[in-house]
């Protein structure tokens, strides 16, 4: 195994210097809500590991599918990152969105079609790696993964339509596309600027992880090789 | 099937299969030919003559899911103003629940034996195997709905033949069956096959439980069909992707 790429020293650098300055942006820079107060900053990164859990799912699923059309194992390792780096986003932003809720919609939890959708994700993929777990031969937990990783992505929208479907029907109505909607907020310049740049911020830690634990993954795999070498 | 004695019977079909699959290769003919159907057909009939000798599987499937509902019996107290809303929901958990030992046991089956191995020896498109398994996990799932409705009915003094909610059973099943047939194959294939399968299935086939559950009480309680119809959607464009997509990953399930 080589050292640490120089690319990936100065990636690592520089994302550890962009999280401080959104941070000093969030706090600093961005004006405080007027309704909501403090609470609302945690909104930015909030959204912004959303969006890194949905770009981790999404990138197991391409990559499920390269994996299954190219057979190549490096394809797999990037599945099994990606998808590792996706539950940790997930629980961010479920545990982020808890905190802001309590105060806002004066609950923990809702059974609002985001929150639905996004707990269901996290049990597609908590599936995955218990699927993984469960599979010794390599080739067969890398295709097995890359089916799964497809099957589960292409249910989540369906997922989320259900969700919202059964919730239109009912009367009580959470969420900020309807006109019911509690807790939305009109965004300054200097607010969405601060949205803006945690998702790129957030967009660079999730390159940088992912980096990380394909070298990780590399690793493994050329350790459960030895092992299998030294087993003949 | 009792042990030994049903063998002969599995390698005859299998003897079918690779008969209909030589057939298609005479004929030189692209997939989806009459042989894939001859190989499909073989498949289910494989199933069907199977379980017809032994019931081993429809037994338990039958025999679960009366249990599932005396369960719900007393843990949600069906009294008749109850019944109206929860009836839906406690069909289709009853359903799912029955399902999953049904598609567990169909594909442990295959795998204990070493049938699948003699299936995926016959060169015939494996599509067909998927199909076929698809189709006779199918029969069997609706065979069960088909004993449970009756009987739910009499239990309970309504009547759920209505020909809205047979059909939101239908589009339901193919769904469910559909992802969970590609699943069940993996899901035996694992060290942990015997409780793996639900935990697979299940929260990728939430869109097509909740769509069912709410299509099928929607047409307990009457409701007008154009409220109704966005979950038939639904549960139709559940069906044609997970169709679809099991189809085209199947290959890669069973390839060794």
């Amino acid at each position: 195994m080589k050292s640490k790429p120089t690319m990936l020293k100065i990636l690592d650098i520089v994302t550890v210097l962009l999280l401080l300055a959104a941070t000093t942006m969030v706090f600093f820079y961005a004006p405080l809500e007027a309704v909501m107060g403090q609470v609302q900053k945690v909104f930015y990164f909030h959204v912004a590991a959303g969006w890194v859990g949905m770009l981790s799912f999404l990138t197991a699923a391409f990559v499920g599918v390269m994996y299954l059309v190219k057979n190549d194992f490096k394809w797999d390792i990037v599945g099994l990152a990606a998808v590792e780096i996706g539950m940790v986003f997930a629980f961010i932003n479920i545990v982020t969105g808890s905190i802001w809720a309590r105060p806002i919609w004066n609950t923990w939890w809702t059974w609002d079609p985001r929150l639905t959708t996004a707990t269901i994700m996290m049990l597609i993929y908590a599936a995955y790696l218990m699927l993984r777990a469960g599979i010794e031969d390599p080739n067969r937990r890398a295709r097995f993964g890359a089916v799964y990783a497809i099957i589960g992505f292409l249910s989540v929208p369906l997922t989320f339509f259900s969700a919202r479907l059964f919730r239109t029907i009912h009367p009580i109505v959470v969420g900020t596309n309807q006109p019911g909607a509690q807790g939305s907020f009109d965004m300054t310049p200097a607010m969405l600027q601060t949205f803006l740049f945690s998702l790129l911020v957030f967009t660079f830690i999730f390159i940088d992880l992912l980096w990380h634990r394909i070298r990780l993954g590399r690793l493994s795999s050329r350790v459960e090789q030895l092992k299998l070498k030294s087993l003949e | 099937m009792n042990g030994q004695g049903k063998t002969p019977d599995h390698i005859s079909q299998a003897e079918s299969i690779r008969s209909a699959a030589a057939s298609k290769l005479e004929a030189n003919v692209p997939s989806l030919s009459p042989g894939i159907l001859k190989a499909v057909w073989a498949v289910v009939w494989k199933d069907l003559s199977a379980e017809l000798r032994g019931r081993e599987m429809l037994s338990a499937m039958l025999v679960f899911a009366l249990l599932v509902i005396i369960i719900f019996n007393f843990a949600l107290e069906l009294d008749a103003k109850t019944r109206a809303a929860v009836t839906s929901g406690v069909l289709w958990v009853t359903f799912a629940f029955a399902g999953t030992l049904g598609l567990n046991r169909s594909m442990a089956m295959e795998k204990d034996r070493g049938c699948l191995d003699g299936l995926l020896l016959a060169p015939v498109d494996r599509s067909a195997i998927y199909f076929g398994k698809s189709i006779s996990n199918l029969i069997f799932m609706l065979i069960v709905e088909a004993i449970v409705l009756p009987v739910y009915s009499v239990l309970y003094n309504t009547n759920l033949f209505k020909p809205g909610l047979l059909l939101v059973i239908l589009l339901g099943s193919v769904g469910y069956i559909a992802v969970g047939t590609l699943l069940a194959s993996m899901a035996v294939q694992t060290r942990t096959r015997d409780i793996l399968l639900p935990i697979l299935l299940f929260p990728v086939a939430v869109p097509v439980l909740i769509a069912a559950v709410k299509a099928s009480s929607g047409f307990l309680e009457g409701i007008v069909f154009p409220e109704i119809l966005p979950w038939l959607n639904l549960l139709i464009v559940y069906d044609i992707i997970f169709l679809a997509v099991s189809f085209m990953v199947f290959d890669y399930i069973v390839e060794e």
